[in-house]
């Protein structure tokens, strides 16, 4: 059976791994291959890092950076945040990169994806949508963060990324992002029935119930998660045994002790 | 030497920093001659089946791969490497592969035997039962988790070449031997410690009778 994954997910900035509540208020702490490898000998079925660095030079650090985590990581890793182009995606596959997780360029230009799937495949293109709650109630992409909203229906873009070849669907829900209320169960069940590409649950990680919940009810393929991992409020292994105790499979690395 | 198939199919650099991390060189190359050579060949691929069938015809590699296995020197496939060994993929109606194993490779079905949907592609990790004893896979504890891209799977003529199973709507054939060939749908260089596990057992003298 396949295994649901548990990825933590590290927040680089200038090459260095940080974690903000909502974006916000960031803090550096914590070199990215160390914590890596940390991750990776704890049981993370896959990492992924989000590059919130703003400087003009962001590529080339970033590059840099993914090009260390590969030759030391024997795990697949994601790399997301700031990826408007073909060449911006090339540059991150040949230093190393499994798959990247593509936003804002996705929505301005959904085209972007299929050019994307045709050149690189499925297998490296994750789409990520970052998903607000309009005033009627309905989900709807947001940009930059959450402050700005779009009319687009998150369940028809979901669909229209399956189709344009997207591997997988990154759900990031905003309402829970930062909160540690627990993934949007409703939301996952939505978007996770409407396409048959992998879901990764994004958004409101608190405690193993949630993952538990995020899988079982909401259908997620995947769960990830930042600040519980990176505070250390939660270990990897626990949120695997949970899942497991709860009739989830989950993969059980080699040496790694449970 | 280790060489490993540099034919413009996917992320092939990973395939090299595994062998590396487990103690070993491999050189990434085209050139037929110098694959010519090689005591070892490691054919990786992602993408698909049609163009990556293209890419090997265009550098003339298809013969190349061929006379290494026939010489009954040591061949590792890996995923859509696996997938071309065989006659045909549904992927590509009408374009042959390079026939090493007779079958064919088929798309996932969308349900199960239960009505149930089926994700496709198949992202992620999935425990690989050994199908019999005496192949690379006695490397790793029966049942280790190997990480798994795709949408299509090879269904081999003969279900004596099977090496490994694991299930995604179904059983399906993970692994496959025979011989001097060993070939993977998984990808041993994103498989952690199993992975690096099987890369060492690979490029270890025991399963191939001499040092590579």
């Amino acid at each position: 059976m396949l295994s649901r994954r548990v990825i933590p997910c590290l927040d680089v900035k200038d090459g260095r791994v940080v974690k903000g509540v909502r974006f916000e208020g960031l803090a550096d702490a914590g070199d990215p291959v160390e914590l890596a490898r940390r991750y990776d000998a704890e049981g993370a079925d896959e990492l992924c890092f989000l590059d919130v660095t703003a400087s003009s030079d962001r590529r080339k650090t970033l590059v840099r950076l993914v090009a260390e985590v590969a030759r030391e990581l024997f795990i697949p890793f994601t790399v997301g945040g700031g990826i408007r182009s073909l060449d911006d995606m090339r540059a991150l596959l040949e230093a190393g990169a499994d798959k990247v997780s593509v936003g804002t360029a996705a929505l301005r230009d959904p085209a972007l994806i299929a050019r994307a799937a045709n050149e690189f495949g499925s297998q490296f293109l994750v789409v990520s949508l970052d998903v607000g709650r309009a005033p009627d109630g309905s989900r709807r992409l947001t940009t930059h963060g959450g402050r700005e909203t779009t009319d687009v229906l998150a369940v028809d873009f979901a669909r229209q990324m399956a189709d344009a070849g997207a591997g997988e669907i990154l759900l990031n829900d905003m309402e829970r992002d930062g909160t540690k209320d627990g993934f949007g169960v409703g939301l996952l069940r939505e978007i996770s029935t409407a396409v048959d590409i992998p879901i990764i649950a994004s958004g409101g990680a608190g405690r193993v119930e949630d993952f538990v919940a995020a899988v079982r009810d909401g259908g997620a393929d995947a769960v990830l998660a930042a600040s519980v991992f990176h505070y250390g409020t939660l270990r990897i292994s626990e949120v695997k045994q949970a899942m497991a105790a709860a009739g989830i499979p989950v993969r059980r690395p080699l040496g790694v002790s449970r | 030497m280790i060489a490993i198939v540099d034919y413009g199919a996917g992320n092939v650099e990973s395939v090299r920093r595994a062998i590396a991390h487990v103690g070993s060189t491999a050189v990434l190359t085209d050139d037929p001659s110098e694959l010519a050579r090689a005591e070892l060949l490691v054919f990786p691929g992602q993408g698909h089946f049609a163009q990556a069938v293209a890419r090997l015809h265009e550098r003339g590699l298809a013969e190349v791969l061929r006379a290494h296995i026939d010489a009954g020197k040591p061949f590792v496939g890996v995923c859509l490497g696996l997938q071309l060994l065989f006659d045909r993929s549904e992927e590509a109606p009408g374009v042959a592969g390079l026939g090493i194993f007779p079958g064919e490779v088929r798309r996932f079905a969308p349900r199960d035997a239960h009505g149930e949907r089926v994700k496709i592609p198949q992202i992620g990790w999935n425990a690989v039962h050994c199908a019999r004893a005496g192949t690379v896979l006695d490397a790793v504890p029966d049942a280790s988790s190997f990480y798994f891209v795709h949408s299509y799977h090879v269904v081999p003529d003969d279900p004596g070449v099977v090496a490994g199973t694991a299930e995604h709507g179904g059983r399906f054939v993970a692994a496959v031997a025979r011989d001097n060939v060993f070939a993977a749908q998984f990808h041993p260089e994103k498989s952690g410690a199993a992975g690096l596990a099987l890369w060492t057992a690979i490029l270890g003298p025991r399963w191939w009778g001499r040092p590579c």
